[in-house]
C-alpha cells in the first residue's frame, strides 16, 4: 500500500460522513426538483410525475418568484454595504487608542449577535409600532410625521434591513477588529512622520491592509444575507403585500406550508445558482484587486 | 473463560448484575404500560390546556386507558401533522380543523367513522348542527366528529350605534354600509370596523353568503369570477376605499380588544373565542357590547362553518379506545364543561339547552348563525387557495388591482394550484385516491 492509498483510507470516514449527510441529500433534492412531489405523491407514489425542468420553467414565469428575487436583491444590495460600513466604523472606533472601557463596548456591541431573533423581534416590533413606537416618538420630536414602518410596503423592507444590520454587525466588527490589530503600528508611525492626515492613513494603510479581511467578510455577509428568512418571518410574515417575502421565504411556503417539495427544491437550486455566481464574481473581482 | 477470577472480575460481575436488574426494571416498566393502554391525543392551541382537566374523569371511567395529550401551537400544527404522517408517527387521535379534513382524507391518513357512529348510543348525528356535520363528510364518507364549532360574526358597540341613531344591528349590507359610514371618522383615527388584511376569514365569510361556490366543476377550477364573489369582493374592498376600515394587518393592529373598548372600532368581525377575551379585557361595562349575526346581501345570519373535529388515525393501534375518548368528549355534559373551561362552543344542540349557554345573551347570535353556516369547498388545496385569495384581495385593497382584475388573478392562481387535482381526477389509474 503506497502513501497515497493510505491517505485515502484516512480520509474515508470524513468522506463517508460528507457523502451521506451532504452530497446524498443534495442529489436527492436535485432529483426532487425534477418531479412534482406533493401531498398527493406523499399519499400514493403513483401520483408522482416526472416534470424535467417544468418546475424551473414554471417558477421563471411566476411573478411571485421574480418579486421575491427582487426583494432579496434589495435586501442584499442595501443591507450588505450598510452592514459592512457599520461594522467597520464600530471596529475603527473600538480600535482607537482614545476609547476607554473597550471590553465593555466590545461586549455590548457584540450582544445583539448572540440574542435570539424571535426575542429581539418583539422589542423591535414595539420600536417600529406606528402609534406607540419609540422610533416614531423620536421622529415626532423633530417634527416628522409618523411612518407606518412595518405596515407600509415601501417602508417594511428598510425596517427589516435596519433590524438585520443591528442584529448582525457585531459579528463582522469582531473580525474587523482582529484585522485592524494585525496591522503593524510602524506603518502608521511612518505615515505620520511623512505628514499623512487621518483620512490618508485610513485610505492608504488601513484599507489595503484590511483587503483580504474585507473580501472574506463581504462574501460571508452576502451569502448570509441572500438567505434572508428569520427577520421577515418574525417581523412581518412576509407582508405587507408580500413586500418582505424573500426567495427563502417563498421556498419555505412552497415546501413546508403547502408541501410542494418539487417546486420548493427548484427554488432552493435557483437560489444556490444565483449565490454561486455572485460569490464567484466577488472572488474574481477580489483577486483582480489584489493583483493590481 | 478458563482462567479463575482476577481482581477486576468482581467489578465486572457487579456491573453485569446491575445491568440485569436494570433490564428487569425496564421490562417491568414496559409491561405495566401494556396493561394500561396509552392513547396519544394531539390538540391544537389552547384546547390542550382545557382538555387535560376533562381527562381524569375519562380515566376513572376507563381505568385501563391512559391518555397522553400533546399540545401543538396553531401555527405549527399543520406542518407537524403532515410530518408525522410522512414519518409514520401519527397519534391515535387528534383535533383537526374541519377545513384541513379533506387534505388528510386525500392522504388516507384518517379512518372513516360512519360504522362507529351507527353503533354508538352517544354520538347522534341529528343532534349536531347539520352544516357543521356535513363539513366532516368527504365524498359522502364521514371522517370526523365535530368537537367544537365556530363561525365569524359581528361584535358591535351597542352604545356607539345607539349614539349614531341605530337601535338594532345591521340586517343587510346596505344597512351595514350606512352604519359604517356614520361611525367612521378616519381623520380622527376612528373606523367602523377592523378587517385585518392578512386574514382571509372575513372575505371568505362574505363570499360564502353568495349563491355561487368559490370553485366549480367539482373543485377543478376557481370560480372567483362569478357575480356573487365579485359582489362580496367589491363590498370588502369598498369598506377600505371609503375609509371605513384601516388597511392594516393583524400584526399592526396589535391589541384590537383595547381599541374596540376605546371605541376606535365600532364593529369587530370575529369568532366565539373573543367573547371570553372581551369579558376578560373589558370587564367594567359589559352591557356596552353585543354580538349579532353577520349581515348578508339581503338578510343576516349566514356565515362560514368553522371549528374542529376529532379524528382517528388509520395507523392507530387503539382505535376502539380512541373512539371511546371521542364518545366521552362528545357527551353533552362534557361539552358544556368544555365550554365553561375555554369558551369553545359545543357542536351539539342539546349541549346548548342547558348550563351557562342557555342564558348567556352573547352566545345567542352564534347559535342562530350556526343553523345557517355554509361549508367551504372540500378540496385538499383549499387552505392554499384561500390564502392566495387573500393575498390578491390585499392587492385590490391597496388599489393595485380592480375588483375584476383581482377576481381574474384569483382564478388564475386557483387553477394553477388545482392542476394536479384535475390530473388525478381525470387520470383513470390514480382516480380512486382523490377525494
Amino acid at each position: 500500500m503506497n502513501r497515497q492509498h493510505a491517505a485515502w483510507w484516512f480520509l474515508t470516514p470524513a468522506l463517508l460522513v460528507l457523502g451521506i449527510f451532504f452530497l446524498l441529500p443534495v442529489i436527492a433534492a436535485l432529483g426532487l426538483s425534477l418531479t412534482d412531489y406533493d401531498l398527493y405523491a406523499l399519499a400514493d407514489i403513483r401520483h408522482l410525475r416526472f416534470v424535467a425542468l417544468g418546475n424551473y420553467w414554471d417558477l421563471l414565469h411566476q411573478r411571485k418568484f421574480w418579486s421575491a428575487l427582487g426583494h432579496t436583491f434589495y435586501f442584499v444590495l442595501v443591507g450588505v454595504p450598510l452592514s459592512i460600513a457599520v461594522s467597520l466604523c464600530a471596529a475603527l472606533l473600538l480600535n482607537s487608542p482614545l476609547v476607554r472601557f473597550k471590553t465593555f463596548f466590545r461586549t455590548a456591541l457584540f450582544a445583539p449577535v448572540v440574542t435570539t431573533v424571535v426575542a429581539v423581534a418583539v422589542v423591535w416590533r414595539y420600536i417600529f409600532n406606528t402609534k406607540y413606537g419609540w422610533l416614531n416618538y423620536v421622529l415626532g420630536l423633530v417634527g416628522i410625521h409618523p411612518v407606518d414602518w412595518l405596515g407600509d410596503p415601501h417602508w417594511a423592507m428598510p425596517s427589516i434591513i435596519l433590524f438585520a444590520v443591528w442584529k448582525n454587525f457585531g459579528y463582522n466588527m469582531i473580525i474587523f477588529l482582529a484585522g485592524l490589530q494585525a496591522i503593524p503600528r510602524d506603518l502608521y508611525e511612518a505615515a505620520r512622520i511623512d505628514g499623512a492626515s487621518a483620512w490618508q492613513q485610513f485610505r492608504h494603510i488601513t484599507l489595503p491592509m484590511l483587503g483580504p479581511t474585507l473580501l472574506m467578510v463581504a462574501i460571508l455577509t452576502v451569502s448570509g444575507y441572500f438567505q434572508l428568512f428569520a427577520e421577515p418571518y418574525v417581523m412581518t410574515e412576509g407582508g405587507p403585500l408580500q413586500s418582505t417575502t424573500s426567495v427563502l421565504y417563498l421556498m419555505y411556503n412552497e415546501g413546508f406550508k403547502w408541501w410542494n417539495f418539487g417546486s420548493a427544491s427548484a427554488v432552493a437550486f435557483l437560489l444556490f445558482v444565483i449565490m454561486f455566481v455572485v460569490t464567484a464574481l466577488m472572488l474574481r473581482i477580489g483577486r483582480r484587486g489584489e493583483a493590481a | 473463560m478458563p482462567e479463575p477470577s482476577r481482581p477486576g472480575s468482581t467489578v465486572t460481575n457487579r456491573t453485569v448484575r446491575c445491568l440485569r436488574v436494570l433490564a428487569v426494571l425496564l421490562l417491568a416498566g414496559c409491561s405495566s404500560s401494556n396493561d394500561s393502554r396509552t392513547l396519544t391525543f394531539w390538540t391544537i392551541g389552547r384546547e390542550g390546556e382545557a382538555v387535560v382537566k376533562l381527562l381524569p374523569e375519562f380515566e376513572r371511567e376507563h381505568p385501563d386507558i391512559h391518555v397522553k395529550v400533546q399540545q401543538m401551537p396553531l401555527s405549527a400544527a399543520h406542518q407537524k401533522l403532515l410530518t408525522a404522517f410522512a414519518g409514520d408517527s401519527t397519534p391515535d387521535l387528534s383535533q383537526l380543523g374541519n377545513t384541513w379534513l379533506p387534505e388528510f382524507v386525500a392522504l388516507r391518513a384518517i379512518d372513516p367513522l360512519q360504522r362507529r357512529v351507527d353503533a354508538s348510543t352517544i354520538v347522534k348525528p341529528d343532534d349536531y348542527f347539520a352544516h357543521i356535520w356535513s363539513t366532516n363528510l368527504v365524498d359522502g364518507e364521514l371522517y370526523g366528529i365535530p368537537w367544537y364549532v365556530d363561525t365569524r360574526l359581528l361584535f358591535y358597540r351597542r352604545d356607539l350605534l345607539k349614539a349614531a341613531g341605530f337601535d338594532t344591528p345591521p340586517q343587510d349590507w346596505a344597512q351595514w354600509r350606512q352604519m359604517l359610514a356614520a361611525l367612521s371618522h378616519p381623520d380622527r383615527g376612528i373606523y367602523g370596523i377592523l378587517l385585518p388584511t392578512n386574514e382571509y376569514e372575513q372575505l371568505m365569510s362574505l363570499a360564502l353568503q353568495q349563491p355561487e361556490s368559490m370553485l366549480r366543476d367539482g373543485g377543478r377550477y376557481g370560480n372567483f369570477r362569478s357575480e356573487g364573489f365579485k359582489r362580496a369582493l367589491a363590498f370588502y374592498v369598498d369598506t377600505f376605499h371609503q375609509r371605513q376600515a384601516p388597511a392594516i394587518t393583524a400584526v399592526e393592529a396589535g391589541n384590537p380588544w383595547e381599541e374596540f373598548g376605546r371605541g376606535v372600532y365600532a364593529f369587530y368581525f370575529s369568532g366565539p373565542w373573543n367573547i371570553g377575551e372581551f369579558r376578560q379585557r373589558l370587564p367594567a361595562d359589559e352591557g356596552e357590547w353585543a354580538t349579532a349575526p353577520l349581515p348578508g346581501p339581503d338578510s343576516a345570519g349566514v356565515g362560514a362553518a368553522g371549528g374542529s373535529s376529532l379524528v382517528v388515525f388509520r395507523h392507530s393501534k387503539h382505535k376502539d379506545d380512541a373512539w371511546a375518548l371521542i364518545e366521552y368528549l362528545s357527551r353533552p355534559d362534557v361539552q358544556q364543561r368544555f365550554y365553561d373551561l375555554l369558551g369553545d362552543m359545543p357542536a351539539r344542540r342539546s349541549a346548548w339547552d342547558g348550563g351557562s349557554l342557555r342564558t348567556d345573551p352573547k352566545v345567542q347570535a352564534f347559535r342562530e348563525q350556526l343553523e345557517h353556516v355554509r361549508a367551504t369547498p372540500s378540496v385538499p388545496e383549499w387552505e392554499q387557495i384561500v390564502n392566495e385569495m387573500q393575498l390578491v384581495a390585499a392587492q385590490a385593497v391597496a388599489g393595485e388591482l380592480t375588483v375584476d382584475q383581482a377576481a381574474e388573478e384569483m382564478d388564475r392562481r386557483a387553477d394553477r394550484i388545482l392542476e394536479k387535482r384535475r390530473w388525478i381526477l381525470d387520470h383513470p389509474r390514480a382516480a380512486k385516491a382523490a377525494p
